[in-house]
């Protein structure tokens, strides 16, 4: 293994093209790849009815993976041996024009995008066509993008490392669903209230864990995250189990009910019921949420809370010697945070109609924070596009269809389902998105604070904070 | 006092799993303050490799001796684990080596997940009965008309661990190579100065910790004896929790960790109710953290200005 690192390194070290060395390292690929491969891909154990394991071989596929591993680091090789060309590395990002164009524009133009996509969808695909599109694509993709925006003040701007977020939504979503079925309570009234009921999780957990640093801090919240998902799991009474809470209310439209009934949204205003209706209005409620989110971080920003958030990220020890309340500061940047997840949880019981424990696992948890991240921390453009991204990239996953019949018709593999690589697809993107640009989508910061002018400066220059 | 001695067994047979993955965490970490978030993935993945190892040697080489068998499934499970690992290491963090933070912990999120579908893809969705192996028990009943038993596995498990962890510490502490290691954690920018191998230290580590996580899962798979995709997160985290428990970055409290999960888990499922068994072990974890922020054995963060 040694000896293949040596390899590889000198490759990286060699300049020109040199097809010996590049055949060595390409060879040595394959053999990895033959070692990787050699039991897990190569051999399948299934059992039969009687609870037997037997053995299928499929030498194919790892013929085929050591072939594409050998043309992969020939290709590398190649790339790497082109001429290189010096680029100076700038810190401060260059304020070119049409940058500074994009810069200012970008956010008006995904609003204004953001207010056509259902109307948009509905002219193009008709109401039973637009379903999927404004349902699972626009509805789920913003559900995130508010996630990732209320993540954002606790990780991003007073860089706390939460891995447990998914507790204060599971709190918000239960905080609904309860109050609803069993005091039948209104959508509108419970939303504050499920948001202030996170918020108080949020200061019950945050108190505990503000001593801890680093990753101290990480596990504890994902230990929190855990434990109210394995207490929602457990007590059965309140909770209702694996089982979850079914027929949760759906939202009403200013007291008009969007079933298709006497005295509902469609009856009300005489035209034909269409279930497209309720899921529109559901898609500007989540647009409104977020939007709501979003403004109130960049308000909060400028204040002097703001302001501690972002201080307390630099530089925890000036803080403190500056007289900030660092333990006050963490914990209203706990509890907002936890109040959006409450907020988001609680509109995603809305929307479900039903929920369960198994929509509050510690991967929605890393969905949430790799969104944050990918976005690049801080920034709420960014976020949002890493939403977009990786869930409506994820969703897309489930288009291809074609391929079964591509892969039946052409290369006669009968039962082959694309759907099952989902997963694998996704925690790969996540992999090649963060080597690909560790930094995140967006790279350049706009200080909330400035001297005379106010100027872009480059991400790596802010600083992730310890807590 | 019968059911004591017996929850004793069950809980340090589970502890010294415990114990084998969150040494790999706790290495890891030590070296290059990242959270191997992959490594519970790597520990299930493992499992399977050694199962089907396994099932090579018994239904198509034939193999009649079970505990030639399981010496070599245990080798070719470190030693395949260890290439997974290294590979791993390679591509997925060594880019991201001198970035900020998160980004490798973000990466090993990725590679957690495509671990676990990947194995879903390659082997199925459905749980893998293992064939049983070291069945027979050994009855005894102190002092009292309780009956305790001792597997035969969880003697195997015992005496695996001591000899692996004896092994590990002898890498650690006696070798050139542990030298190197244990002089990479305290300062790396000085150890490189001074000559060693900073890329390599850090590879080998990666393959040490990938090693003894394959241990645990050619143990796990063989007490519990049913592998699944999805076996690789619970352990994981309390491997995880384990780690931070005792202090992270410091091995013997890996160890201790991890013993002192396993204990806990067994106990509260035996006395309380096994419902909130992990609960209780996240519970004491944040209880100890807010009286012992550092862990049980870890050195106190001292922060220079």
């Amino acid at each position: 293994m040694t000896a293949t690192t040596q390899k590889i390194d000198a490759a990286d070290a060699a300049e020109g093209s040199n097809v010996g060395g590049m055949l060595k390292d390409a060879i040595a690929a394959a053999i990895l790849a033959f070692l990787l491969c050699f039991p897990i891909i190569m051999l399948h154990a299934e059992s039969d009815n009687d609870g037997n394991l037997f053995l299928t071989w499929r030498p194919w596929a790892v013929l085929i993976i050591c072939a594409l591993a050998f043309g992969g680091r020939w290709a590398l090789s190649l790339y790497q041996a082109r001429p290189v060309v010096d680029r100076p590395a700038a810190a401060v990002a260059a304020p070119s024009t049409s940058s500074a164009f994009i810069a200012r524009y970008i956010g008006a133009f995904g609003l204004a995008v953001l207010i056509a996509f259902p109307l948009a969808m509905l002219a193009a695909f008709g109401s039973s066509g637009s379903l999927k599109w404004i349902d699972s694509y626009g509805i789920q993709i913003l559900i995130y993008v508010m996630l990732g925006w209320g993540l954002n003040i606790v990780v991003g701007l007073a860089g706390l490392l939460d891995l447990g977020y998914v507790a204060f939504y599971a709190v918000g979503a239960y905080a609904y669903a309860l109050l609803a079925t069993t005091f039948g309570l209104s959508f509108w009234i419970c939303l504050p209230l499920a948001g202030i009921l996170a918020a108080f999780w949020g200061m019950i957990l945050g108190f505990p864990v503000l001593r801890l640093r680093g990753d101290y801090l990480a596990i504890v919240t994902l230990a929190f995250g855990e434990m109210i998902r394995l207490v929602l799991i457990n007590w059965i009474p309140f909770s209702g189990g694996y089982a979850g809470i079914a027929s949760i209310p759906k939202v009403s439209f200013f007291g008009l009910s969007m079933r298709d009934q006497p005295g509902g949204f469609a009856d009300f205003f005489h035209i034909e019921y269409s279930p497209i209706h309720s899921k529109i209005f559901l898609y500007y409620v989540i647009l409104a949420l977020a939007l709501i989110t979003n403004f109130v971080t960049l308000r909060l920003r400028r204040l002097p809370i703001g302001r501690a958030w972002e201080a307390l990220r630099e530089d925890e020890i000036a803080c403190r010697s500056l007289g900030i309340n660092t333990r006050n500061t963490k914990l209203t940047a706990f509890a907002l945070g936890a109040f959006f997840g409450g907020l988001a949880g609680s509109f995603f019981a809305v929307r479900q109609g039903f929920i369960s424990p198994e929509s509050f696992t510690f991967n929605e948890s890393a969905t949430i924070l790799a969104i944050v991240v990918l976005g690049g921390m801080g920034s709420q453009i960014g976020v949002a596009l890493a939403a977009v991204f990786l869930i409506g990239g994820f969703e897309l996953l489930r288009e291809l269809e074609w391929m079964r019949t591509l892969m039946a018709s052409v290369f006669g593999i009968p039962d082959f389902d694309p759907a099952q690589y989902r997963g694998l697809l996704f925690g790969l993107a996540m992999v090649v998105m963060m080597v690909l640009r560790p930094r995140g989508f967006v790279s350049t910061r706009l200080p909330s604070i400035f001297l005379k002018e106010k100027k872009a400066v480059s991400g790596s220059l802010v600083k992730e904070g310890h807590g | 006092m019968g059911n004591f001695l017996q929850q004793l067994i069950n809980g340090l047979t589970l502890g010294s799993i415990y114990g084998l993955i969150a040494i790999g965490y706790t290495m890891v970490f030590g070296i290059i303050g990242m959270v191997n978030f992959a490594h519970g993935d790597l520990f299930m993945l493992s499992a399977f490799i050694a199962l089907l190892v396994f099932l090579v040697l018994t239904k198509i080489l034939g193999v009649m001796s079970l505990a030639l068998a399981f010496v070599i499934v245990l080798i070719a499970a470190m030693f395949l684990t260890s290439v997974w690992n290294w590979t791993i290491e390679r591509l997925a963090y060594r880019p991201l080596r001198g970035s900020f933070r998160l980004a490798p912990l973000i990466s090993a999120i990725g590679m957690s997940i495509f671990l676990s579908n990947f194995v879903q893809v390659v082997q199925g969705p459905r749980n893998k009965p293992v064939p049983p192996m070291f069945n027979e028990v050994i009855h005894f009943s102190p002092g009292g008309s309780y009956d305790v038993t001792l597997q035969y596995k969880q003697i195997v498990i015992a005496i695996v661990t001591g000899v692996l962890l004896f092994a590990f510490w002898w890498v650690v502490q006696k070798t050139a190579l542990g030298r190197a290691q244990r002089a990479c954690e305290q300062d790396r920018k000085m150890a490189a100065l001074l000559g060693i191998d900073v890329d390599r230290t850090i590879s080998i580590t990666f393959v040490i910790g990938a090693a003894l996580a394959a241990v645990a899962g050619v143990l796990y798979m063989m007490y519990y004896g049913v592998v699944n995709f999805s076996d690789g997160f619970l352990p994981g985290v309390k491997a995880f929790t384990a780690a931070v428990l005792g202090g992270i970055g410091s091995l013997p409290g890996a160890v201790l960790g991890g013993l002192l999960i396993g204990l806990i888990e067994v106990f509260w499922s035996s006395y309380f109710s096994t419902d909130y068994k992990d609960v209780a072990a996240f519970a004491i974890l944040a209880i100890t953290l807010i009286f012992m922020p550092s862990g049980i054995l870890g050195r106190p963060e001292i922060e220079k200005v």
